[in-house]
């Protein structure tokens, strides 16, 4: 019967609107399948989870010493500051790109972090140590004075292997350089005088 | 469809059993297509062993692949272990293992090679736009598996490369740190990356590749070869309907292309057993340090294929930006001075130029270095509509085409050799000097594409028999 149909050139409307429809259907059921495989892309309950927290005892930490613990599976450095190095910040404002941090306040540093040392107690300075071009971990340069790929009146900072942008020791960006931001402070409290969370800003 | 087709009984067995394939598949019509009857020109030279070439290489890579991932573990803990077992415990693992890193480079070489024998014949030029298209889309698809493939030893150039590559798309404005998390299923480069990484490098890439490459040769016989002349071959036929220029690719061809792959297996052989790392550019000496996401190498560089698209990337900094600007400027006051069209089309040619304007100034030079990157492979795509010249081939071109066309070459291995370098001044002004010819050569083609005399083009092409 189908066959004369198409021969006499008769178009059974009623057909038509069901094969349009059905195909409709069809076509909206299909685009609806990608959703779950595109979702399995995102990080999984089990690396959400091992975003969390993480407790750090800074009592060894001496003055101009850094150290390195694990968040999120980067870098947070954890730094004290010298008062010579705390000293030498303010003077170099103009060299910096982004001084005062107000290029994207919320990105760069929780509130209670946004002042000249980049810091709850200006001795301790804690950042993630991803640069914030392409996501290198940069070098700690802190030997101040001329040296290679540096300026002469260097004053101690970290130095990115990848592309050359420089950051002080309060993780701000020199200008002209590549990365657009200054190193990211993340959330982070004291429990007590020794022992510093990461990862969160509410006491538990 | 066939009419079915009875033999005598009396004919041979191994004719018998053809016959009756062919009632049931076109075996025989196949063969005859793409091998026997499929007529190719006569005057082929030495750049036309490099298509054959990647064939070869993309059935050395799934070969030596399968039997890699019999022994390999993607897991961030286990990886790096798992090559160095490859290395070292599996019998012969070693040649398998070097054969497919080798491989990849070899990969990327005889295809750069196919690429330039296109450009310079003329053979992305009408009739064979598509085959152009298929093709740019393999050497995409290419970038793609190569650089998920590099991630898999998971060495620190391996971990660190995916890290800025990744982060490469972060750049894009609003979507980009949510597709830059998309990718990689985790906050940074970790297990969840490597694991996809790996499923992406050994199925999901290479069934597109497979398919591509189809249709990059169902293509190429659609239309038939171009040659080193640009002439048509089918424009003169003999009297039985067959061009007087060609000849059957089989036995013709498959045996000059026996030939070239011997040469280029003695060559490959020799670097497999010799010099398997080529002096840190095939397998870079920072990837036999285990991934350590706290330390980044002092010196971050791709491997030599993908090194002048990394120094365009690295060529835009703000500086570069306003150089850029002036660039879409003077690009579109001439376009609505000099250009012969519509009114309408000018006032959209200025408003466009205006945006794109706006956006350069208000978003990152990061973002743009990253278009710079892409743009530069994606500007090949249009080749077959910016070449505005009367004739094909480079023979017939004007002259001065042959230096402009050496300086393309040169420009891109200076750029190549720049992206293997730690950053500096004086390289860095060269690369974005370099980053400028590259997209002028492009851009201003359908310009000076048009400019000077062609030299006479022959009906037939230039052959003498051997």
């Amino acid at each position: 019967m189908s066959e004369t149909l198409a021969h006499s050139g008769n178009v059974d409307d009623s057909k038509r609107t069901w094969l349009i429809a059905t195909s409709c259907a069809g076509a909206a059921g299909g685009i609806a399948a990608v959703v779950p495989f595109v979702s399995s892309f995102q990080p999984s309950e089990k690396a959400k989870a091992a975003g969390a927290a993480v407790e750090a005892d800074i009592s060894a930490l001496k003055p101009g010493e850094k150290m390195t613990v694990e968040w999120r599976g980067k870098p947070v450095w954890i730094m004290r500051r010298t008062p010579e190095q705390l000293a030498a910040l303010s003077a170099l404002d103009p060299q910096l790109a982004d001084p005062n941090s107000t290029r994207k306040p919320a990105e760069q540093a929780p509130e209670y972090a946004r002042n000249a040392t980049r810091s709850i107690k200006p001795e301790y300075f804690v950042a993630v140590g991803i640069c914030t071009h392409l996501g290198c971990s940069p070098s700690d340069k802190f030997q101040t004075g001329a040296q290679p790929s540096l300026p002469d009146d260097w004053q101690g900072g970290f130095f990115c292997p990848c592309h050359g942008s420089t950051f002080d020791l309060a993780g701000r960006v020199f200008k002209n350089k590549p990365a657009p931001d200054n190193l990211e402070v993340p959330p982070h409290v004291y429990l007590s005088d020794t022992r510093l969370l990461i990862g969160d800003d509410k006491k538990a | 469809m066939a009419e079915f087709h009875e033999i005598s009984p009396n004919a041979a067995a191994g004719e018998k059993l053809l016959n009756w394939i062919d009632n049931r598949f076109p075996l025989s019509k196949l063969f005859k297509e793409h091998m026997s009857e499929y007529y190719a020109p006569k005057n082929f030279n030495i750049w036309y062993v490099f298509g054959v070439l990647s064939l070869l290489v993309l059935v050395i890579q799934i070969v030596t692949g399968i039997f890699l991932t019999m022994h390999y573990k993607p897991d961030a803990a286990l990886a790096f272990g798992s090559v160095e077992y490859i290395m070292r415990d599996v019998p012969w693992g070693w040649l398998i293992r070097y054969m497919h890193s080798t491989g990849a480079s070899a990969f990327f070489l005889v295809v750069y090679l196919h690429m330039y024998r296109g450009l310079i014949y003329g053979s992305y030029r009408k009739p064979r736009e598509l085959t152009w298209l298929f093709g740019c889309a393999i050497f995409l698809a290419l970038m793609a598996e190569a650089f998920m493939g590099y991630l898999l030893p998971w060495g620190q150039m391996s971990y660190w490369g995916a890290q800025v590559i990744v982060n490469l798309f972060s750049a894009i404005p609003f979507v980009g740190p949510d597709l830059a998390l998309l990718i990689r299923g985790d906050f940074v480069v970790g297990d969840a990356t490597l694991n996809r990484f790996f499923s992406f490098h050994v199925i999901a890439v290479p069934l597109v590749l497979l398919g591509l490459v189809v249709a990059h040769i169902i293509a190429l016989h659609e239309v038939g070869s171009n040659n080193p002349d640009g002439v048509e071959i089918k424009a003169t036929k003999g009297a039985n309907g067959i061009p007087l220029d060609g000849i059957p690719f089989h036995p013709y061809y498959t045996v000059h292309d026996i030939f070239a792959v011997s040469v280029f297996l003695m060559v490959f052989t020799a670097i497999i057993f010799f010099a398997p790392e080529m002096g840190g550019y095939f397998l870079e000496y920072n990837n036999f340090i285990p991934a350590d996401p706290f330390q980044t190498p002092l010196h971050i560089a791709p491997v030599w294929y993908f090194t002048p698209y990394y120094t365009l990337l690295r060529a835009v900094t703000s500086e570069m930006m306003y150089a850029l600007i002036a660039c879409v400027v003077v690009g579109a006051t001439l376009a609505v001075v000099k250009g012969k069209m519509p009114t309408l089309f000018k006032g959209l040619i200025a408003g466009g130029a205006l945006v794109v304007v706006a956006m350069m100034l208000s978003i990152d030079a990061k973002f743009w270095g990253v278009v710079s990157m892409g743009g530069g492979v994606v500007i090949l795509f249009f080749l077959p509509w910016l070449d505005n010249c009367e004739v094909k081939s480079i023979r017939y071109r004007p002259s001065w085409h042959k230096y402009l066309y050496l300086i393309f070459v040169i420009n891109f291995v200076v750029l190549g050799y720049l992206g293997t370098q730690p950053p500096s001044a004086i390289g860095g002004r060269i690369s974005q000097a370099g980053t400028l010819f590259y997209f002028g050569f492009f851009m201003l083609m359908p310009w000076w594409s048009r400019i000077g005399t062609p030299k006479p083009v022959p009906d037939r092409v230039t052959f003498t028999a051997h």
